[in-house]
């Protein structure tokens, strides 16, 4: 086959998924209160953002939302995964499959179903019913990605430590979590991540007492074209790809 | 003399419903190099970690030194084990590797820095402390796991095929340098593998395990030249088997048997014969000597297959019946030229008392065929 | 019990994970089925007797059309993933191995980032006098803007954008896997490149291209926040539906009963899947 023609193809198609993104970054920095035009370097875009108390307060929101739901779903996620690994127990299948479900179900679906629960039993939608929203879709992301680390494993090493004297918990703590560690950071940057840039969920599940950055980008860019958008969106992108480096960094030093 | 160290009773172990191990007993000594010899799937690994502590048997008990130790969990037990692909812990050194069970028995820190060193310089790796796992050959990786196993100073070492992973001239080596190890030591060492020569070489006894049985204990010269069933004959080494059918039960301690319309006098074997009845009789290649078509004595066949080996020629001759028979002859220093030619003519026989005689078994089990020697 | 005394550190994940699960995913999901079947109230959102009228409701001709264009603009997007796709990642897989690695790690950046701000990135450029109208205009190609936003393109554009990585990635790992000693052996065999392509190249790829379409279509069908940034009131997606029933109109069983049908598709993608999987000897997750 020519070897040309699937480089431009490969390139072509890069080019229009980047595109947007830089004329986004580049237009953040734009002078112009009109998006369409260039009216020179500006910053003040970035200005009125940390100027908007009501943004600050949502960043921060989003960002301690973000770090207990990450913190959460890798908690829980590294010991399902743990128990998956390790245990035969009954319904393992049954688990496996809902978690999978959860991953592939459109969230809309999950997003209903939450609220339905939430006002059934009677739960001030904010802060708890966010998180819990956002620790179950995360859980299965976080599952995987132990579960990847856990399966090149060597079902000896915990005996090994057993052998030498190690109890139950000391093998844990000294040999099976310092193994899984790297899996348990990429688990929580990807949990991270997604609970930042959560628009679909949070729609449902937020409450006006406890506001986060989506939603607000989001009441924002329904109408019309907004400047201080394309400054908080560059934020939001550089942040997210910052995480993705790092943790593709951690996986590949791990595999070395 | 001979004392017991670790001793096995009654074991039984289902996985899945199928018996594993059967009602085993066993006995330790103190200080020997025992081997559990046996096909996979045998029972010796389920055997091996039991003792480490892995696996309860679901009947039956294990004591050490008189201590029962059946429902110990492995931590609390004094013997340890060198696994089959080593696993050390790769994000530690190989100091830390070796320094893990003493920090768990909560040694100072001088004693376990002496001890670990020791331990290291015991199987030559004193430089590569600071190493990680992954930066060591398979050889050094196992003498890793060795001394990570020792420096506790065990009562016990379970070595669980643990030259498997090796090349065939660094697994001589390391057979070497395990039996100095363990004479150095004096530490009761108990070796799982499925290789008959290894076992044969490093072992003061050697257990051969079939189906969860024991199917022969004893010195490696017992289990080659005597070996109590057809199995144990299979499995060590190779073996010509001869029909024979006993003709005469004589007054003298011997017994006059027909092999190949041969008359031969062997001596009465430990089980009893009647006239008539039919018996094995074994020859190992080497037993075998091959003559010349026109001796008188010896069954005629002719030779179908030739290898040269270095030190031994080894033959296999058709005999008229049918029967295949492996020769292995060494050299003879006056004629350095000896061969055969392919459909040369021969005879077969073997010295009288070189011979062992097994009585006929009801036809084996299928499963029992394929078993890797 | 045994295991509780024995290993009560085992006892106390499984309880957490189960609860959790339980409580979260099953619990939920039941409370959506059965308020499917009950009736609409402006107090308490539901109320007995319980009916089927939220499902005879979907049939109703007017939402029947809305679905119905909400799925032609789905399976348009899943085509376009493909048609784009299917090459893309075949290309891909061609590439060398240190580059590959910046490629694929280029794919899935957009799946770390915001989504909704990569729409609003892409509005930018659709605009009636954004980057691209303007751009058009200064080369002579056209004389006057196009409308290009609030329409059923500007969705399905959209839709494509987001999840054209999710419909690459699958194809990728099974062309990764595809062996070029196949290719070979059926240019060895006599069949020409076409014949190739579909005897051998297609059937070892479908679990990949069933993946792919399963990662593709139905988020297309829910990703309310396209239609809502670049398509108008007249594009609709199911998604948009659903939530209008839930937190506007308050119609709970309809905007169940939709949902439902969402959860029915995942379930028959998932199960072809799975099927195709099987057809060539892999186990189906």
């Amino acid at each position: 086959m020519n070897r040309w023609l699937p480089r431009t193809y490969l390139t072509l198609v890069y080019l229009l998924l980047y595109v947007p993104i830089v004329v986004l970054v580049v237009f953040s920095f734009n002078e112009s209160r009109t998006g369409y035009e260039w009216g020179g370097l500006s910053l003040r875009w970035y200005e009125a953002l940390f100027n908007n108390r009501a943004m600050v307060q949502a960043m921060w929101n989003s960002l301690w939302l973000a770090l207990s739901a990450a913190t959460v779903s890798t908690l829980i996620g590294a010991l399902t995964a743990l128990a998956l690994h390790r245990y035969r127990f009954r319904g393992k299948k049954v688990l496996n499959g809902m978690l999978f479900i959860v991953m592939m179900s459109p969230e809309i679906v999950l997003a209903i179903s939450l609220l339905a629960l939430f006002l059934l039993v009677g739960l001030q939608l904010g802060y708890v019913s966010l998180l819990l929203a956002h620790v179950t879709f995360c859980l299965p992301f976080v599952v995987i990605t132990v579960m990847a680390r856990l399966s090149g494993f060597d079902e000896r090493l915990p005996e090994a430590a057993r052998d030498l004297g190690a109890s139950d918990f000391t093998m844990t703590r000294t040999v099976l979590i310092p193994v899984i560690m790297p899996a348990l950071l990429a688990g929580w940057l990807l949990g991270f991540t997604l609970s930042l840039d959560d628009v679909v969920v949070s729609t449902f599940v937020s409450g006006p007492s406890y506001e986060i950055l989506p939603l607000r980008i989001y009441s924002m860019v329904r109408v019309g074209l907004k400047p201080e958008v394309n400054a908080l969106g560059t934020l939001l992108l550089v942040f997210s790809l910052v995480m993705l480096i790092l943790s593709q960094w951690i996986l590949l030093r791990s595999k070395r | 003399m001979k004392q017991t160290l670790l001793s096995l009773s009654n074991l039984t172990k289902q996985f899945d419903g199928k018996k594993v191990l059967d009602s085993l007993d066993l006995e330790i000594f103190d200080g020997e190099f025992i081997t559990l010899l046996g096909p996979s799937g045998c029972g010796k690994t389920t055997l091996l970690r039991m003792m480490a502590g892995f696996e309860h048997p679901d009947e039956g008990s294990i004591t050490l030194g008189g201590q029962d130790l059946t429902h110990t969990p492995p931590e609390h037990r004094p013997l340890n084990t060198v696994f089959q692909n080593y696993a050390l812990f790769p994000h530690m050194s190989v100091f830390d590797n070796v320094a893990y069970g003493l920090k768990m028995e909560k040694r100072p820190k001088e004693e376990i820095q002496q001890r670990v060193e020791e331990a290291l310089a015991m199987v030559q790796l004193e430089d590569f402390a600071r190493r990680k796992p992954h930066q060591l050959s398979g050889g050094q990786q196992q003498r890793v796991a060795i001394a990570r196993a020792v420096v506790k100073r065990p009562k016990m070492l379970l070595l669980d095929e643990p030259l498997s992973a090796l090349d065939f001239k660094l697994r001589r080596t390391m057979q070497v340098e395990l039996k100095r190890l363990q004479r150095e030591l004096g530490i009761t060492f108990v070796f799982v593998t499925h290789d008959q020569e290894e076992a044969l070489s490093m072992s003061d006894r050697v257990v051969v395990l079939k189906g969860g049985h024991i199917q022969q204990l004893g010195t490696p010269r017992e289990v080659y030249e005597r070996p109590a069933n057809l199995f144990t004959a299979r499995f060590v080494g190779e073996t010509n088997f001869f029909p024979g059918r006993v003709d005469a039960a004589n007054g003298d301690d011997t017994i006059t048997v027909d092999v190949f319309g041969l008359k031969r006098t062997f001596r009465k074997p430990d089980f009893p014969v009647k006239e008539g009845q039919g018996l094995h009789v074994l020859l190992r290649p080497e037993d075998i000597r091959v003559l010349a078509p026109e001796d008188e004595d010896g069954v005629a066949g002719k030779i179908v297959e030739r290898n040269y080996k270095g030190s031994t020629l080894d033959s296999v001759i058709h005999l008229e019946d049918g029967t295949e028979v492996l020769a292995s002859e060494f050299f003879d220093e006056d004629d350095p030229t000896f061969d055969y030619r392919l459909g040369e003519p021969v005879k077969v026989s073997w010295v009288d008392g070189w011979e062992w005689l097994l009585p006929t078994e009801p036809e084996a089990l299928p499963e029992e065929e394929g078993t890797d020697a | 019990m045994r295991s509780l005394t024995q290993q009560p550190f085992r006892t106390a994940v499984l309880v957490l994970v189960w609860g959790w699960l339980l409580f979260l995913v099953l619990t939920p999901n039941l409370l959506v089925v059965g308020a499917s079947v009950m009736t609409r109230d402006p107090g308490s959102f539901i109320s007995l007797p319980l009916t089927l009228d939220a499902y005879r409701q979907l049939l109703n001709p007017l939402y029947l059309e809305v679905f119905l264009h909400s799925l032609y603009m789905a399976a348009m997007t899943t085509l376009v993933c493909l048609l784009i796709g299917y090459p893309f990642a075949w290309a891909l897989s061609k590439v060398g191995k240190r580059n590959q690695v910046l490629l694929i790690f280029l794919l899935i950046v957009p799946f770390w980032t915001n989504s909704l701000v990569r729409t609003y990135a892409l509005k930018l450029i659709l605009a009636t006098n954004g980057l691209l109208n303007n751009a058009l205009m200064s080369l002579g190609v056209i004389d006057e803007p196009m409308q290009l936003l609030y329409t059923e393109g500007a969705v399905i554009i959209g839709l494509v954008y987001l999840l054209l990585p999710f419909m690459i990635l699958p194809l990728y790992s099974v062309f990764e896997d595809l062996q070029e000693d196949y290719l070979r052996a059926s240019h060895d065999l006599g069949a020409g490149r076409l014949s190739t392509f579909i005897h051998v190249i297609v059937p070892l790829t479908l679990p990949g291209v069933l993946a792919g379409i399963m990662l593709v279509l139905l988020p297309a069908m829910g990703l309310f926040f396209v239609p809502d940034i670049l398509g108008g009131s007249r594009n609709l997606l199911v998604g948009n539906v659903i939530k209008n029933q839930f937190l506007d109109a308050r119609n709970w069983p309809f905007g169940a009963a939709a949902s439902i049908m969402l959860t029915l598709a995942m379930a028959f993608l998932m199960f072809a899947h799975r099927l195709s999987k099987r057809r060539i000897g892999e186990d189906g997750v």
